[in-house]
């Protein structure tokens, strides 16, 4: 019997910064994200790019910031609206805090291709 | 009204026990845990403590009568117990702001632990803590980036960063180390860092190293699409080397430099931190001989003071121990000095030693570093305890993985933010610690192994220094 070694082929794997080292998140698991982003009292803020983009610091704006809003239903629409206007990019969501003005949360809900 | 001069020796509690006295804002008051020789009344230990740290010698001086010295000298204001400890007792002392240079962290350090350490009345002295007034914060530039132009500069946001360090700690050629560095960042690191003694010796000297680093932190980038750094460690013989080694890192691109900031020295860390801020550069800060100074219970400088410190001199990064894994370090008093580190404000709180109000202004936040006998299955606690502006570093908790570091890396990288995804979820992560890991596990061969190799392994030995509860 040839012999086999026990020691696995680790490949590289391009990745979008946080939570890109796992599955994609399920429809709750965003929603719960979101439900953080408002509880902690962050700006939720949507911004998209086209892959080949993906590692500048300015990626294009959804809009505005959604400064003040509480409503998760909102944001969903608008994560959904922004993926159907440029369904090849990158789509991420931020939860923006402008008191340290940093990025309390922000991870990729949509893949571009 | 002028005094007439008498020669000969006074006690020191004639002139340095003022309870009356009220601290001002622009005071630096001190905590010291104080062990005196039998015999000796605690007032006159307290005062002599306060003299020999400020103003006072041993014998009345003519000279003293040109100045006015109640102006300049250091009280001591308040006599407390320490709990459960009759020996000891906590002496607070207030010093005027003109008594220290302004941003200069050394002259601090050389009135308050300078001679006095040496004094015969006392048998222990332990520096517990320094309120630092906002007059004197304002002189010291502080941390060179400070947390959140960090995280801008390395696109890293919503959770706590990952490193390792680079193993084995000495003997790698430059292309060799070079390497290693390559496999944890494509594995999912942050950062990967010089251990603290590799400086420039003979099996790799230091302008090998850093080019082999920087052709691997160029690829992982690219190939992997996120922001990877290296601490390359510029601690050297002298300065003038230090900027030597901190240029030529800059002239390869590189994000972030290292020091070792007691061995070092602070004049050299303030120096070098004033460097990286006008050279946009990321400043790690290691803190090699740290517990030859504050590991004793009832003599030296608790680590809270010296944190403190590295955040005036300056520093991106400060290791602060795990609570977790291999080194010393109960979870209060960790909590209390990497509030020290972040916060712009931290208040009194005895439950995790802070002794004083601390009101840091707008001086930058310092990353808090774990790094020292931590593996995977330490992740949740580690997430708990230091939230997301810290740095999680695995050396053998990377290296040691049977597919080799780049999959250690990944399986860290997995778990890390499998804990934050659950605690971002509501979850209790410490609690629910082992089900998270073992969910990830389920999409992630090298998370799966990660978790066996290390199943076994626990760092269960008591503290040596507890706080006086």
């Amino acid at each position: 019997m040839p012999f086999t070694s026990t020691v696995g082929d680790y490949q590289t794997v391009a990745t979008l910064e946080t939570f890109g080292f796992l599955p994609p998140l399920t429809q709750d698991e965003i929603y719960d994200q979101i439900a953080y982003i408002i509880a902690q009292g962050w700006s939720p803020l949507i911004e998209h790019v086209h892959p080949s983009r993906s590692m500048a610091t300015y990626w294009s704006y959804w809009k505005l910031p959604f400064f003040g809003e509480k409503d998760l239903g909102v944001i969903v629409n608008e994560l959904e609206a922004c993926h159907r206007a440029y369904p090849d990019h990158h789509v991420r969501l931020v939860g923006y805090d402008a008191y340290t003005q940093s990025q309390g949360s922000c991870f990729v809900v949509f893949e571009g291709r | 009204m002028s005094k007439k001069y008498d020669a000969g020796v006074k006690e020191y509690r004639d002139t340095y026990w003022t309870p009356d006295y009220i601290p001002l804002d622009s005071d630096l008051l001190a905590c010291f845990k104080c062990t005196g020789q039998e015999g000796v009344p605690r007032e006159e230990v307290a005062a002599a403590v306060a003299a020999e740290s400020s103003t006072g010698t041993w014998s009345t001086v003519w000279s003293e009568l040109l100045t006015d010295l109640d102006f300049y000298k250091g009280r001591c204001y308040r006599i407390e117990d320490v709990p459960g400890d009759k020996e000891s007792f906590y002496a607070f002392i207030a010093y005027p702001l003109d008594l220290f240079e302004e941003g200069s962290i050394t002259n601090v350090l050389t009135s308050l632990v300078g001679n006095v350490f040496g004094f015969k009345a006392l048998r222990h002295l332990r520096l517990e803590d320094i309120r630092f007034p906002l007059a004197f914060i304002k002189t010291c530039m502080g941390p060179p980036n400070g947390i959140v132009v960090e995280r801008d500069r390395m696109n890293k946001y919503g959770r706590p960063l990952l490193g390792c360090t680079i193993k084995p700690k000495l003997g790698l050629s430059g292309k060799n180390y070079g390497r290693v560095v390559y496999e944890c960042l494509r594995g999912g690191l942050d950062f990967t860092k010089d251990d603290e003694n590799i400086n420039s010796q003979p099996f790799q000297r230091w302008q090998n190293r850093f080019e082999f680093v920087a052709e691997a932190v160029r690829s992982a980038q690219e190939e992997t699409g996120e922001k990877k750094g290296h601490y390359l460690n510029c601690t050297a013989a002298t300065p003038e080397e230090m900027y030597e080694r901190a240029e030529f890192a800059k002239e390869l691109g590189q994000p972030i430099i290292m020091h070792d900031y007691i061995t070092g020295g602070f004049t050299a860390n303030t120096g070098l931190a004033k460097w990286c801020r006008k050279n946009g550069m990321l400043l790690h800060i290691h803190r090699a001989m740290h517990a030859v100074i504050d590991r004793h219970p009832k003599h030296g400088i608790h680590f809270r003071v010296l944190a403190k410190c590295l955040r005036l001199s300056g520093g991106d990064q400060l290791h602060t121990g795990t609570v977790v894994g291999k080194l010393e370090g109960d979870r209060q008093t960790t909590l209390g000095y990497i509030d020290q580190l972040r916060e712009s404000f931290v208040p009194e709180d005895r439950t995790r030693g802070n002794f004083f109000d601390q009101d840091w202004g707008s001086m930058g936040g310092v990353f808090a570093v774990a790094s020292g006998g931590i593996h995977v299955w330490h992740m949740p606690a580690l997430v708990a305890i230091f939230g997301d502006d810290s740095v999680l570093q695995f050396g053998g908790g990377t290296h040691g993985h049977p597919w080799g570091s780049a999959a250690g890396a990944a399986a860290n990288r997995v778990a890390l933010e499998a804990c934050v995804k659950a605690r971002n979820a509501g979850r209790e992560i410490e609690k629910e610690g082992r089900d998270i890991l073992t969910e990830a596990a389920k999409h992630s061969p090298e998370l799966a192994i990660a978790l066996e190799t290390w199943k076994e392994i626990k760092f269960e030995f008591d503290t040596v220094d507890k706080l006086d509860v």
